[in-house]
């Protein structure tokens, strides 16, 4: 058995299924990301591991152990929570030390620990201070120092950087990642944000409605993902989908037909733009989005197909009404059916 | 290249390790509802029963004869109870006085309230001991209030204002014997204008500032803007303090048995001393009962308002 | 430091329109005062003395006499202890419909805040009738119950709001923690939700205190209150307005006090929320 693993875990809110059928393991020491848009219950199905959602069909196991009944506070797990949850009546050192305390651990093993802790998070200079007189930044630490001091033996991320700026946010994304290796903890990580999933973890549970939708390393999700939603989800920009007749411009170079009905996938770095004449699709330019190391080319095709195309290094960008060949890269295509399964991308 | 097929643990359960036993169909955890009813109950019960058994009581009183001074209790006499109480001669007179009483202050509070909220919204010097003065008088008891302002200011002789009157020229008044309602307007308008300055206060502090400042830019004068913003703000503030006050003024009573009695004759009476005066003066529980049936249903047409007004407050 | 407002004619109206308002609405109690200061002489003085020599024999008198302690034991015992049961009993139903809210939470608690509006005249004769049959007339526990009662609803109300306002995620993370249920009540809620208890408890002993109908009606020379005292003051003397005015300073005082530091409570509490 896995270390950690989610059996049919199925929850309902009243009429509503909010979590419809969940079957997952988890591996000791592995960085596990939830993604997914809002509302397809990531938060759901993290709080229902952590015991703070019950689980109203299915069972959750924990190295070894059914813990679904169990109430929160017994099963060695430690969450961070999104706006922190700090003890606002009590110092940092209090705040990390609370569970130890209440597990009655000898106070000069609290001591070490929250010293260790501490140190690592760079929290040792406000050890006395009160949630109120710290930064969010400062806030954010004291809560994952909260779960670091207790070695839990999951760490549960309820989106803990959406309430910092963005600076702060990819530093301190850097810096969750620098400790996981450091404590090579389990982790389960919730967020929104699909470069938080693709940077940190080792797999990615993308879900939706309540579902999964597929379960991989972040490069499995984007080379070969399972269906259109997950495609689209993973990557920016997003995929390019082209349906039905306009897909023909393309066929060209497919070795596959494009089932009736479906769509097919381009990711912009699939696409390379050259003279007008060459390539399979002539398209005039739209607008052009110079980010310095790479080039956003939004182009119309003829038949009216609109298209993000994503250049490195280009000397001389293009200018809005441009006529540009396009180049596919048929290889790197994705075929989907009607239903949005993938049907095995094309190669040539 | 070889095809890749891609991993996935579905929904279709392909990948499923153990099988899930089957459960009931959506199993609700009822421990877990049984704690916070616990927690209510006994708030929901002391309640109920405070509400219900005077509320049962006061209609079997009011139906049968029933003297607290022979507590055997005699028949059912059907509504005759309340022929006697709307019959009695100071009943009209209760009722006016009621609602002179009640419009009195109601008027006297709002009036002045707002004009005090609107007085020391903006800060000046010395603003805390202003707002700590005055709102001083809603903490005074009743009966202090009452027998305060019988003898120190209302004593046509040795009363301040009584002293007053004299240094301007004028006879004294006496306050108690020619006008007794009056007196109590005042005495319980003076209680109340702290409360409802207080609401009106905090009324203002919510108000947009920003949107002040747009209206003063845009060339608005203070009484443009007092019609324009200020009022319609209030008017939910003001509408609360109007119910709130309804509700207590009913009950408008120690001001009344301290000082005049109800009297002279009946002249400062309200229905709730009328009731009173049934009850336990005449002794005569059933007649007191049906006149306090008729206070419960005037006092609940105001809370039905109020309540609904609350409710949306509530999220 | 802001910068102070710049005086202007406006402001030194405001100013003095606030102050002389404020002081003429303040007077009668500033005047009960300085008369608990005075001879009783000095007390019917006419002109009104405003400047005399003053004397604190009017305190010792009225601690003398054999009812004044009675009373005001009387008083101190029936706001105190309704209060404290109060609490207890509103804080629970408020502990649970903050954290355990459910579809019905919102009609209970205006159920309960619609028992407060009810004019305490409609239920004398029962409560009349009850307390005489129980033998329970002009005792210190009729008082109790009716002040314990009275006050319940707005209790509950108060309560509900300052606990409401702790964040849920908060006593997750306790639970997280490895708190028990007592655990999480104790060290995390208890603090936080301390503050509202006491400004709650502090506004409903005002309350209980100046409440005067009941004391009236239920009590006579056993278990009154001061509010009673006051109300049938007199002396066999004759001229006691000194005395009155001592004795009535005394008895509000300290709950004048009070007041001033549950303001906010008082708004929230007797406005029922209606007012933010």
């Amino acid at each position: 058995m896995a270390f950690l693993e989610l059996q049919g875990v199925e929850k309902y809110f009243g009429e509503l299924q909010a979590i419809k059928g969940i079957d997952l393991t988890i591996e000791k020491g592995e960085f596990v990301v939830f993604v997914g848009p809002s509302g397809c219950g990531k938060s759901t199905l993290l709080r229902m591991i952590a015991g703070l959602e019950t689980v109203d069909v299915g069972s959750v196991w924990l190295d070894g152990r059914d813990i679904t009944k169990l109430p929160s506070s017994k099963r060695d797990l430690a969450m961070v929570f999104q706006s922190y949850a700090l003890y606002p009546h009590m110092s940092v050192y209090d705040n990390m030390s609370f569970a130890l305390m209440l597990a009655k651990t000898d106070p000069a093993a609290i001591r070490e620990k929250v010293e260790r802790a501490a140190k690592i998070l760079n929290l040792t200079p406000y050890l006395q201070r009160t949630p109120k007189e710290l930064s969010g930044g400062q806030r954010q630490r004291v809560a994952i120092g909260r779960a670091i001091v207790r070695s839990p033996k999951v760490f549960l991320f309820d989106e803990p950087l959406s309430n910092l700026d963005a600076a702060l946010r990819g530093q301190t994304r850097v810096e969750i990642a620098k400790l996981h290796r450091e404590l090579n903890a389990t982790t389960i990580y919730v967020t929104h944000d699909q470069v938080e999933a693709m940077t940190l973890a080792h797999r990615v549970v993308v879900l939706r409605d309540g579902q999964i939708e597929q379960v991989g390393t972040p490069l499995e999700l984007y080379y070969r993902p399972n269906n259109q939603f997950v495609a689209q989800f993973i990557g920016t920009p997003q995929m390019n989908m082209v349906a039905g007749p306009d897909m023909a411009q393309f066929e060209g170079g497919l070795t596959m037909p494009v089932p009736s009905g479906g769509y097919l996938g381009l990711r912009p770095e699939s696409l390379t733009l050259g003279a007008p004449g060459t390539g399979q699709v002539q398209a005039r330019v739209d607008l052009v989005e110079a980010l310095g190391a790479e080039t956003l080319v939004y182009v119309t095709t003829a038949r009216g197909t609109q298209l993000v195309a994503r250049q490195n290094n280009i000397r001389t960008l293009p200018h809005v009404g441009d006529a540009v060949g396009l180049q596919i890269d048929s290889a790197a295509a994705h075929l989907f059916d009607s239903h949005g399964r993938v049907v095995a991308p094309a190669m040539r | 290249m070889s095809r890749l097929r891609p991993v996935t643990l579905s929904v279709d359960g392909t990948a499923g390790a153990a099988t899930p036993v089957a459960p009931p169909a959506r199993p609700r955890a009822v421990a877990s509802r049984l704690l916070p009813r616990l927690l209510l109950s006994p708030a929901v019960i002391t309640l109920f029963l405070w509400m219900i058994v005077p509320l049962a009581m006061t209609i079997y009183f009011s139906l049968i004869r029933y003297n607290l001074m022979q507590p055997g209790e005699s028949g059912f006499i059907g509504l005759a109870n309340y022929e006697y109480f709307v019959t009695d001669p100071s009943f009209w007179t209760a009722i006016v006085n009621t609602l002179l009483l009640l419009g009195s202050v109601i008027a006297i509070t709002v009036a002045g309230g707002v004009a005090l909220a609107l007085l020391i919204d903006e800060p000046f010097p010395g603003r805390g001991v202003v707002r700590v003065l005055l709102i001083s008088p809603f903490f005074v008891i009743p009966t202090v209030n009452a027998l305060l302002w019988k003898h120190m200011m209302m004593n046509p002789i040795y009363g301040v204002l009584g002293q007053i009157w004299r240094f301007f020229g004028a006879r004294p008044v006496d306050w108690m014997a020619d006008w007794p309602l009056l007196s109590v307007i005042i005495m319980v308008a003076w209680q109340w204008l702290p409360f409802a300055t207080l609401i009106f206060v905090t009324a203002l502090q919510s108000m947009n500032r920003e949107q002040l400042e747009a209206a003063r830019m845009d060339g608005a004068r203070y009484l443009q803007q007092l019609r324009y913003l200020y009022v319609p703000h209030l008017g939910r503030s003001i509408a609360v303090v109007i119910m709130i006050e309804t509700i207590f003024l009913l009950s408008v009573f120690a001001e009344i048995f301290t000082t005049t009695g109800g009297g002279p004759g009946d002249a400062s009476t309200n229905v709730a001393f009328l009731i009173f005066k049934q009850a336990l003066l005449n002794f005569d529980a059933g007649v007191a009962s049906a006149g306090a049936l008729l206070a419960v249903v005037l006092a609940n047409i105001v809370a039905i308002f109020l309540i609904r007004m609350i409710g949306k407050n509530l999220d | 430091m802001a910068p102070k407002p710049p005086i202007t004619a406006a402001l030194v109206g405001r100013t003095v329109a606030a102050w002389v308002v404020t002081l003429v609405i303040f007077f009668p109690l500033g005047w009960l005062v300085l008369t608990s200061f005075k001879t009783e002489l000095q007390a019917i003085a006419v002109p009104p003395l405003l400047f005399f020599k003053p004397t604190l024999a009017n305190f010792a008198e009225v601690q003398q006499r054999s009812d004044y302690l009675l009373y005001a034991t009387n008083s101190v015992i029936t706001s105190v202890i309704s209060t404290l049961l109060g609490l207890a009993i509103a804080f629970p139903a408020a502990y649970s419909m903050a954290f355990f809210r459910s579809k019905r939470t919102r009609d209970v608690l205006m159920w309960m805040l619609s028992t407060k509006m009810m004019p305490a005249v409609g239920a004398l004769v029962p409560i009349y009738v009850l307390a005489q049959t129980a033998g329970l007339l002009d005792s210190r526990l009729s008082l109790i119950v009716v002040f314990t009662l009275s006050n319940l609803p707005i209790m509950v109300w108060m309560l509900y709001s300052s606990l409401k306002d702790i964040p849920n995620e908060i006593l997750e993370a306790a639970r997280m923690d490895g708190a028990s249920l007592w655990q999480e009540f104790r060290r995390v809620l208890l603090p936080l939700g301390i503050g509202g208890l006491f400004s709650t408890g502090l506004l409903c002993l005002v309350l209980a205190w100046n409440e005067a109908f009941w004391s009236l009606n239920l009590t006579s020379a056993k278990a009154g209150t001061l509010a009673t005292m006051i109300a049938s003051y007199s002396s066999p003397e004759g001229l006691f307005w000194a005395k009155l005015s001592c004795a009535s300073f005394m008895a509000i005082a300290p709950i004048v006090v009070f007041g001033w530091f549950s303001q906010r409570q008082l708004v929230q509490g007797l406005t029922f929320g209606a007012v933010k």
